[in-house]
């Protein structure tokens, strides 16, 4: 049973497209693996029970040891501006019309406790964090104050201390985290007076929710918001009214954070790795070439030299000899010389006349 | 005696010194405003828009400008175009001082400045894409800063540093290019984690590579508008090298940014293809949009066409200005004027008075240095000693 | 590493400084291997 080469190619195509349907559902695959801390609570907010009354804001303040406010919580022409999250309120009850005429619908903004939060995804120091009992909590002895968190997080609801000059801090509702681990209920859901905060496990109060929706479908529009918003959040929300009208974004999209920003910060480290083999490639060619040039260049001009040369020495060579031939000429004429001298001296007195010859050249 | 003061007078109350010495005064008083009574005092920042014109201007429009430093020893050194050599330095300073002076920005903007080391030596939260940019941030202006030594070293007359590092300028280059290309892309994905707040004309998950590919034709920019600069006011600095090469640089560098910003304009039709954002053109927010692709990119490119194509070096100047802005007017939408777009206008953010001058008052800081150091160290010309090295 | 991690932002958070930290690595090992490379080439004059 030997592998043929059509099965084994068969394998291959199986083996790439499962890679790739693989790869790219590693993103979908993500939320599916992380589904939150086992047990984390959340608050369900029945916007259609909520009587803006105020009382929630009023307990958040006390628990949280804010700053008194201007006008006294019972004061409920606050109401007549829509108000967000500040440095000095963690939560705020807003009123809006509703649109089928009736009585007004009020609304309570806190934190929503995202289960993937963008304010913790951006915070370059882990000041902020998810915890296990669901909470997002804050600590400020790392944070620089850069506000990242408050660009990145879609409900807009982390609120920074602009007038310390010293210490400022991010401010955002705890869920009230020391009194969870007191075993104690968020300020706001305990003050509540009609029931329109519930605490609970995010599951139990999911299935609350939907359970509401199935027995009254007149009371609720179908949508549980926070279930799926942003990769969903603690915090839930049921409504009679449509949510653009309460000023509740729908087009926040489901992607979580960490999600939107996984694909460039996965792309550092692909830099990292082949810049440096890149880079260092295109300089060794343009390095290379440059040598190249440069011999060429050296070929060029050692030919000429040489050819400079040589000429040079078969000039120096001709020149040596004819030099030499004319110091032949001359040896030899001395020579003669020499020779006729002293033959004339031999003739004159026959005697030592050779050896005077050579000296004389000299 | 009284000659002798008003020619003193004369040297240091030229024009310039005293627009800076007023600039520098008004800077100094506005930082202890802000150091002392807290970010609210001086600026209208607020709970909605917490990022002004300190890091929409300053920080963002600060570094793309000075990704000259990267591009043009990339250039020079990896790619081996010999011919921008005498660029590299003044480029490199650039930088060194548009880093620096990003810093110092940064340094009024956060609450805890003190803290800024944190996410890099306490507690690093390694998800964020602002931990990724101050990490190299940081290292980058490390290697800028040994990269700019040597001028100083020769200066200083420190041979041996001097010419050890020197040495070690491949290395120093290619690190510069990763680090840059990481933090300049970085920057752009930066607003990636707020899809719900940013313009879907400037959203997009092309954002790092749009950064990258206009930070480089920003330094390019840069450097053609720095060049003009420093012609006009340090050209008694300048050697024949820099002299005999800078037309050649300019000429260059717009050919080389012009078909860039072409590339660019290209890949910015294909974010709203993908996106399928046709349809926002159609709206005064699309206007806008297309008056910073075409007015700001496409025009500048064309100019700068022109400019290579007629060896014109006088429209390549003009033409880097309006790049520039282009990239100044890019940096601005994305992280102020398209952000928070869907915000009733009452909520809007407008720099105070207080922020702008503060900002031009940090600008001056740099510009007041790169003269001390154009005049005094081995920038534009090369130092007499060091002919041969390079 | 059989740490549990139940957020996509812990899990994130984890790995990418692992990933942070091979990136130190590389940029280490890299120059070095190449030096490797280039040894026994002719010397000359990088700059
Ligand atoms: S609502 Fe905002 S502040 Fe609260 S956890 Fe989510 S992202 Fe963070
Ligand atoms: S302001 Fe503080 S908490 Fe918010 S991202 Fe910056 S460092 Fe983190």
């Amino acid at each position: 049973m030997g592998i043929t080469r059509r099965k084994f190619l068969g394998w291959m195509g199986a083996a790439i497209g499962a890679t790739t349907i693989s790869g790219q559902k590693t993103q979908a695959a993500t939320t599916k693996q992380f589904e939150g801390h086992p047990g984390s609570g959340g608050v369900l907010h029945d916007i259609t029970r909520c009587i803006g009354c105020r009382k929630c804001e009023e307990a958040c303040n006390k628990v949280n040891q804010l700053p008194a406010p201007e006008k006294p919580f019972d004061d409920l022409t606050m109401l007549d501006n829509v108000r967000r999250t500040d440095d000095k309120t963690y939560t705020v009850v807003n009123r809006f019309p509703n649109d089928s005429g009736t009585s007004p619908v009020y609304v309570k903004k806190q934190c929503n406790h995202c289960l993937e939060p963008a304010c913790a995804s951006a915070c370059f120091v882990k000041a902020l964090k998810k915890h296990k009992t669901g909470a997002v909590v804050y600590d400020a002895s790392l944070c620089v104050g850069c506000r990242y968190c408050m660009v990145a997080c879609p409900f807009n609801i982390p609120a920074y201390e602009y007038n310390s000059a010293f210490s400022p801090r991010i401010m955002k509702c705890t869920m009230c985290q020391p009194r969870l681990e007191k075993g104690l209920l968020p300020g706001c859901v305990e003050s509540c007076p009609k029931e329109a905060l519930t605490f609970g496990t995010r599951k139990q109060l999911l299935k609350i929710a939907k359970q509401r929706i199935q027995k009254y479908p007149k009371r609720y529009i179908d949508h549980v918001y926070g279930e799926y918003e942003m990769g969903g959040t603690g915090w839930l929300y049921l409504t009679g009214t449509s949510f653009a009208q309460i000023g509740m974004r729908e087009d926040l999209g489901n992607i979580s954070a960490p999600q939107l920003t996984a694909g460039p910060l996965s792309d550092v480290p692909i830099v990292v790795g082949l810049w440096p083999v890149l880079l260092t490639g295109i300089y060794a060619i343009s390095r290379r070439k440059e040598k190249i040039a440069k011999e060429e260049q050296n070929e060029a001009v050692a030919a000429t030299l040489s050819a400079a040369n040589e000429e040079m020495e078969k000039k120096l060579a001709e020149l040596k000899d004819k030099m030499e031939q004319q110091k032949e000429a001359a040896i030899n004429l001395e020579i003669k010389k020499a020779l006729k001298e002293a033959a004339d001296q031999a003739k004159e007195d026959d005697g030592n006349a050779p050896a005077d010859g050579p000296k004389e050249e000299k | 005696m009284s000659e002798e003061t008003t020619l003193t007078d004369k040297k240091i109350f030229t024009p310039f010194n005293i627009i800076c010495g007023i600039i520098i005064v008004v800077g100094l008083i506005l930082t202890i405003l802000r150091f002392t009574k807290g970010l609210g005092a001086v600026t209208n920042l607020d709970h909605n828009n917490p990022w002004g014109i300190w890091i929409g201007f300053d920080l963002l429009c600060g570094v793309a400008l000075a990704a000259g430093g990267f591009v043009t020893s990339a250039a020079c050194y990896i790619f081996g175009l010999k011919r921008f050599h005498s660029a590299v330095r003044p480029a490199i300073l650039t930088a060194f001082l548009g880093y620096a002076m990003v810093v110092l920005a940064l340094n009024y903007d956060v609450g805890r400045p003190w803290r800024l080391p944190y996410p890099i030596f306490y507690s690093q939260g390694t998800t964020s894409l602002l931990f990724e940019v101050g990490l190299c941030v940081f290292l980058y202006i490390s290697v800028l800063f040994v990269e700019y030594s040597p001028a100083a070293l020769e200066w200083l007359g420190f041979k041996k540093i001097r010419n050890l590092i020197v040495r070690m300028t491949l290395v120093l280059t290619i690190f510069g290019v990763i680090l840059s290309t990481l933090h300049q892309s970085s920057l752009g994905a930066l607003f990636m984690i707020a899809p719900s707040k940013l313009h879907p004309l400037w959203y997009s998950e092309y954002l790092p590579i749009y950064f990258f590919i206009s930070s480089i034709f920003a330094g390019l920019s840069m450097v053609i508008f720095e060049g003009s600069l420093a012609h006009r006011f340090l050209h008694h600095k300048m050697d024949e090298t820099h002299l005999a090469e800078s037309t050649g640089v300019a000429l260059g560098f717009a050919k080389a940014a012009s078909f860039l910003m072409m590339g660019y304009a290209g890949i910015k039709l294909i974010g709203i293809a993908i996106d399928n954002h046709w349809h926002y053109l159609a709206t005064s927010w699309g206007q806008w949009y297309l008056l910073e692709i075409i007015g700001f990119v496409m025009l500048p490119a064309y100019l700068y066409a022109l400019a290579a194509r007629e060896k014109n070096l006088i429209l390549a100047r003009w033409a880097s200005v309006v790049a520039v802005l282009g990239i100044v007017l890019n940096r601005l939408n994305i992280s102020v004027i398209a952000f928070n777009w869907n915000l009733p206008s009452a909520q809007r953010y407008f720099p105070s008075w207080m922020e702008i001058a503060t900002s031009i008052f940090i600008i001056t800081i740099g510009v007041v240095a790169y003269r001390f150091i154009a005049t005094y160290m081995p920038i534009l010309y090369k130092h007499p000693d060091y002919q041969e090295h390079q | 590493m059989d740490t549990v991690f139940y957020t996509l932002q812990d899990f994130m958070t984890h790995s990418k400084g692992i990933t942070y930290l091979v990136m130190a690595g590389i940029l280490i090992a890299l120059p070095l291997f190449w030096c490797f490379i280039t040894d026994r080439d002719e010397k000359k004059r990088t700059y």
